[in-house]
């Protein structure tokens, strides 16, 4: 990976440039599809932008200079990690990226929701902390099945290169492996029926509770990278098919994350909110079964040879 | 700069977020404040969202006749709004009393307590009624300078 193209795919596209306008396509798609599953109307596509601009537009609340240094930084080092985790997908055909890349976007992957848990406690708000301690008790059970799937596609495919995992021949270990982080999706946005730690109506907006003005703009922009770092991710490790022209590329990528971006929606307006206890059964259970399945193919490539 | 200012007041007027409180009202004004949210209503299409944190709103709407134990949740949660914000009293009780009028246990009309900007009477008011309060609390909204923004200072000196 050069500098040049390093640059490109950071700030313009799946970068800043790009990934900006989605988000917010993607955040107002979600509004939009709740509101006529129940019947309603629905915001018009500007929405969150407005949104964006009006809370970028209000009075900061005056805190000491360390608490005030926190709640800035933590949304800004989210959105960062949100678009450099954008930047590391191998989308198009060409894209080489370089050794262990894999490692890195994981780690990205994790940094918004680390910092959702460190604004919950710097906030020093009551609901923050009880969102702070759910996101972080979330998180262990989640990223248990996720990292083993991305153990098992990584094992399968001999490299922890992006790229070489995601041109490697379709197989058990894959389908098995995008299944597992596709389930793990919803918990990662904080979807229903996995919105525990930001539950409404419970613990009001969890960590966020406190942040106010451009901190919660901040804050909604880091929400809508992530929709689309980790639907982009679902997307690239999914299809081990690339169309070669950058213009076919940049379809197929947007398309198929536009309609995991209306799958998960669905489901999210279609069932309620289950508790921590229930959410961390069934990624143990039925996350880690499925993720122990890729796992056992990716390491002993024999049996799939052998049940074929 | 001119034109931050009109995005500014265009993005104002396209995405008010309310937080509703109760201040010791008979809950009347509250089912109908719930209405608008419905589909029948649905406040949402024109940016309207009902948001659960103060910090996070631009409109306080407040029913009920501030009792004397609500009072002290009334201030705290006007202090945690950052600026620009609106009180919009909703129903007679905000704005009179009503019934409850005279009562020790009473420490309202709300106007004593803040400044209010729009008031809308009704025993309880209907959700066309409230969603015009709304309008109009939109727009003084959106007329708002804010000075204590570094950005807005800027553009107000």
């Amino acid at each position: 990976m050069n500098w040049e193209k390093a640059i490109l795919s950071l700030f313009v596209f799946p970068g800043l440039l790009y990934a900006v306008p989605m988000a917010w396509l993607v955040l107002w798609l979600e509004r939009k599809l709740r509101a006529r599953m129940q019947g309603r109307i629905g915001p018009p596509f500007y929405q969150p932008f407005f949104d964006f601009v009006k809370l970028m537009a209000k009075q900061q609340v005056h805190r000491s200079n360390f608490d005030s240094l926190f709640m800035m930084g933590l949304p800004l080092v989210a959105v960062a990690a949100g678009l450099l985790a954008l930047a590391l997908l191998p989308i198009s055909s060409d894209s080489k990226g370089f050794a262990g890349d894999l490692v890195l976007l994981v780690a990205f992957l994790e940094v918004p929701s680390l910092c959702s848990v460190l604004a919950g406690f710097a906030s020093r708000s009551i609901f923050g902390q009880v969102g702070a301690t759910r996101e972080a008790i979330l998180s262990v059970t989640y990223n248990l099945p996720f990292l083993t799937a991305v153990v098992a596609l990584a094992s399968s495919a001999h490299s922890l290169r992006l790229v070489d995992i995601a041109m490697a021949p379709a197989g058990g270990v894959r389908f098995f492996a995008v299944l597992t982080i596709c389930l793990c999706l919803p918990v990662k946005l904080r979807l229903n029926p996995f919105s525990v730690s930001n539950a409404e109506q419970e613990i009001y907006s969890g960590s966020e509770t406190e942040f106010s003005g451009p901190q919660l703009a901040m804050w909604e922009l880091a929400h809508g990278l992530e929709w689309m770092a980790l639907t982009g991710l679902v997307v690239c490790l999914g299809l081990n098919f690339r169309t070669g022209t950058w213009i076919g590329d940049f379809v197929i990528y947007t398309g198929f994350s536009l309609v995991l971006v209306i799958l998960l929606t669905i489901l999210a307006t279609g069932t309620a909110r289950l508790k921590l206890k229930q959410a961390a059964r069934f990624y143990w259970r039925w996350g880690m079964g499925l993720a122990l399945v890729a796992l056992i193919l990716g390491v002993f490539p024999g049996i799939e040879r052998f049940i074929r | 700069m001119r034109l931050i200012q009109k995005l500014v007041r265009m993005a104002r007027l396209r995405s008010p977020w309310l937080f509703h409180l109760n201040t010791g009202g008979c809950n009347g004004c509250d089912i109908e404040f719930s209405a608008c949210l419905t589909p029948r209503y649905d406040v949402e299409q024109a940016g309207i969202l009902l948001v659960g944190s103060p910090r996070h709103a631009d409109i306080l709407c407040v029913t009920g006749p501030v009792t004397r134990g609500t009072r002290v949740a009334l201030e705290a949660i006007y202090a945690q709004m950052s600026e620009p914000k609106v009180v919009v009293a909703l129903g007679n009780c905000p704005a009179t009393c009503d019934v409850f009028a005279g009562s020790p246990a009473i420490d309202g009309p709300l106007d004593r307590i803040l400044p209010v900007d729009v008031y809308v009477p009704g025993c309880p008011p209907r959700p066309n009624d409230l969603i015009k309060g709304v309008a109009q609390a939109v727009a003084i909204l959106a007329d708002q300078r804010t000075r204590e923004h570094p950005i807005m200072e800027r553009m107000n000196p």
